[in-house]
């Protein structure tokens, strides 16, 4: 420790904010994705893809700030659970190859346009599936032998990632509705409403059976959020969650515009935190801590100054790509 | 102990050189062409003549198509490092991890930040603010390849290193890690390099329109102005190349020594060998075409100076001789030919013919690929001679690969094979057929009127992108 503080511990919450960041701002954009096979009209479509074309690479960086951040401040977790989560890492890479290069080549040919459409949703559930799946492997734990992956190339696939992976799927689609409810108006927005409910509801059943499941998987995530005292701390976080989510299905029966959106992204900071209390202080569960996996203190301040710099810049000029792209999508001005 | 190459290892190897052969492809366009559309967009804020902007706006398509390819590719190579070379990333991440993670944060978001406001922004903000996101677009890109040069200079170079208790790289000298001795040859040489692809695939595009039409003035700036880049950038290039292969010789002899063919020492001069087959298992250059005292002449700038030879160096830690070999005089090949464009180009231009000479502008338009051939060959003579280790002379490839099994790596290459193939031949595909319409007057952006007009039948992209020049229009 340098000065008393504790290093890794910091870049533990960077990490978690990278990823965080990537979830609330990627995950609206994968769920537009989603959306594209309920939406069959082109003109719907261009508007749908044309609210998030100015802003999904940035959304898509902040994926490669998470595993890129992993691997500097903590590069033993970084070189276990990329191995361990091989198969469902490759479908999300192609998966994001196929949806990224649909934003460009849709507009780029008549012949092949539902071929890209469909790359477009394909891409965006199966990325959004694979990191779900990515999630509930990381959960249940991974084997881990002298610094290495010890397990097969199939040991993610269980019962428990699947419904992972089926939870990020109907989040992310919850958070693409609600972000279409506010970039739209008309026939276009009312559908988006019903969709924002339909995923809303299937949202909150999620939540419920992974946090039904999670405390089975291992002793310490029971001991953890069942357990008198413990129960005192995490007992908030699902009462917060229930109040929410009437809040969430309060604006959309009173069709607020914005406020759904938000409070979609509420709902998955809520379960973040969750996810927060049942690995704590592991980046492995079970297996390896952040001071266990943590680079040299040196590599950890070199970068810590560049966030420190940096993120506020990233943060500001971001924020201003969504001011210059507010407001409605207009479907007849195109997007100038 | 030499560990031993299995199946898992190759493929894992097949596996990032035909991803990371892929996604430079990308880089090597966008960084030139981000700089030329600054340059595009400057011109036309400050003379305001109308063929600037639509030269912009016809280079900026082409470049969302890229750049949006670069990214994907891209950030599949963030996340191999992990899956496919866990030991290396280990192993290395406490020394290299910052350096990409401060590519990240003052590039990556740069560009991403700016890139939606220079696409699709040009009624939405001011002309200045406009040009700005152009330039931090370009900028991003430069800052970009600072850093990842840096990395892989690193692993050719290492300096500013200790090594800890569980045998990880840690920084003893950020300074020394990040300015490693191999790093400010391989910036400029691949910066350079981009430049150039850029400008040659920038003139090809010119000389295919000049071919059809030789006063079409749009044509006629975008083939100047490449011409301009390759006769000067060319010899320039040429320079930094001969800079690059000194501090090689210094630092990584047996690459060197690949390069050139030597399987022996030669303590009176070494021959520069212009062609030969390499026998690796008899450590003999074949059907040698050899200038005697050529190499020790460009190398030491003495033609008796000695030179070793790879006799000199242990088997196990030689580079695979014939690639290198054969990849370096490709490299070197694109080289003249660009060298020999920029003077055909000059000559034509001092005699006031370089929108008339047809001769000039088919020889343009086969060499726009060039610049991609010399950057995949100069590559692979730099990595492959980089071999057999990861990073140079301390941590073998062997030794650096994921704990996978074979069908895991197997099957993974072959979706990246397939999916890349499908991708970016549409790709391509797409930016090919943009090139072939010329730049027109009032030249639409990436997305103007592709959101249909009404009710969704008037497909206004294709109207616009199948337009056909009236007589007389276009013309100066």
């Amino acid at each position: 420790m340098i000065l008393g503080i504790d290093l890794a511990a910091i870049w533990a919450f960077v990490i978690a904010f990278a990823v965080f960041a990537y979830v609330v701002m990627d995950g609206f954009d994968l769920g537009i994705g989603m959306l594209f096979p309920f939406f069959p009209a082109r003109r719907d479509r261009d508007v749908m893809m044309n609210s998030v074309a100015p802003v999904w690479d940035g959304n898509e960086t902040w994926l490669v700030l998470g595993g890129g951040g992993l691997l500097a401040a903590f590069p033993l977790a970084y070189a276990v659970l990329f191995p361990a989560l091989y198969a469902p890492l490759t479908v999300m890479l192609l998966a994001l190859v196929f949806r990224g290069v649909a934003f460009e080549f849709r507009w780029r040919t008549e012949r092949a346009k539902p071929y890209w459409d469909f790359s477009f949703a394909a891409g965006s559930f199966l990325a959004a599936f694979a990191q779900g799946v990515a999630l509930g492997a990381i959960l249940q734990g991974v084997a881990v032998e002298d610094r290495h992956y010890a397990g097969g190339w199939w040991d993610w696939l269980t019962g428990f990632s699947l419904l992972t992976g089926a939870a990020v799927v109907v989040g992310f689609g919850l958070l693409g509705a609600t972000w279409l409810v506010t970039k739209t108006t008309g026939a276009l927005q009312t559908r988006a409403y019903r969709f924002a409910g339909w995923g809303a509801a299937l949202t909150l059943a999620a939540i419920f059976a992974v946090s039904l499941a999670t405390p089975f998987l291992d002793a310490e995530y029971w001991r953890r959020w069942l357990q008198w005292p413990h129960i005192l701390f995490t007992a908030p976080v699902p009462i917060a969650v229930a109040v929410v989510a009437l809040r969430l299905f309060d604006g959309l029966r009173k069709r607020r515009e914005y406020e759904p959106f938000f409070l979609s992204l509420a709902l998955f900071a809520l379960s973040y935190a969750g996810l927060g209390i049942s690995f704590w202080p592991y980046i492995v569960p079970g297996e390896i801590t952040i001071w266990e996996a943590a680079a040299p203190e040196s590599s950890q301040l070199f970068m810590l100054v560049g966030v420190v710099v940096m993120v506020p810049l990233i943060l500001a000029y971001t924020a201003h790509a969504y001011w210059v792209f507010r407001g409605k999508v207009d479907p007849d001005a195109g997007y100038h | 102990m030499i560990p031993e190459v299995t199946d898992a290892l190759l493929l894992a190897r097949v596996q990032f050189a035909f991803t990371i052969a892929f996604h430079i492809i990308f880089p090597a366009f966008t960084i030139g062409l981000a700089s030329y559309l600054a340059v595009l967009e400057a011109l036309w804020l400050r003379t305001r003549r109308e063929v600037f902007l639509d030269l912009f706006k016809y280079w900026l398509k082409i470049f969302a198509i890229t750049f949006g390819m670069g990214v994907v590719s891209g950030v599949v190579m963030a996340y191999q490092f992990g899956t496919n070379w866990s030991v290396f990333s280990d192993k290395t991440g406490p020394v290299l991890g910052p350096l990409m993670a401060y590519e990240v944060l003052t590039a990556f978001f740069l560009e991403a930040g700016f890139l939606g406001v220079m696409l699709f922004g040009m009624n939405r903000v001011g002309k200045g603010l406009h040009f700005f996101a152009t330039l931090m677009v370009a900028i991003g890109t430069f800052v970009s390849a600072f850093w990842i040069l840096s990395v892989n200079s690193w692993m050719q170079t290492p300096t500013g290193y200790a090594i800890n208790a569980d045998g990880q790289f840690v920084p003893a000298d950020w300074i020394e890690v990040i300015f490693n001795p191999s790093f400010p040859y391989r910036l400029v040489h691949m910066v350079l390099a981009a430049y150039l692809t850029t400008a040659l695939v920038v003139g090809a595009v010119g000389a295919l329109h000049l071919l059809r039409d030789n006063r079409d003035e749009a044509s006629g700036i975008m083939f100047s102005m490449a011409m301009w880049m390759a006769t000067l950038v060319a010899p320039l290039q040429v320079l930094a190349g001969d800079l690059h292969g000194l501090n090689t010789l210094e630092h990584q002899p047996a690459k060197v020594m690949a390069m050139e063919g030597h399987f022996r020492s030669y303590p009176d001069g070494a021959p520069l060998y212009l062609l030969g087959i390499p026998d690796e298992a008899a450590g003999v250059l074949r059907y040698p075409l050899a200038i005697p005292g050529g190499s020790s002449l460009i190398l030491k700038h003495d033609p008796s100076a000695p030179l070793a030879g790879l006799d000199s160096i242990p088997r196990e830690d030689w580079p695979p001789v014939a690639i290198v070999f054969w990849s370096f005089r490709i490299m070197v090949g694109m080289g003249i030919l660009m060298l020999l464009l920029g003077a055909v180009s000059l000559v034509a231009r001092l005699r006031g013919r370089l929108y008339r000479a047809p001769l000039l502008h088919r020889f343009a338009l086969l060499m726009g690929p060039a610049g991609f051939v010399a950057v995949l060959a100069g590559w692979v003579t730099t990595e492959v001679g980089r071999q057999p280790f990861t990073v140079y002379g301390l941590l073998r490839t062997a030794e650096s690969v994921s704990p996978l099994g074979t069908p895991a790596v197997a099957a993974s290459l072959v979706a990246f094979v397939i999916v890349y193939f499908i991708v970016f031949s549409a790709g391509t595909f797409y930016i090919l057929r943009l090139m072939r319409r010329p730049p027109q007057p009032h030249e639409p952006g990436p997305k103007e009127g592709a959101p249909t007009r009404a009710a969704g039948i008037t497909p206004a992209a294709a109207i616009a992108s199948g337009r056909t020049l009236e007589p007389g229009e276009g013309r100066p």
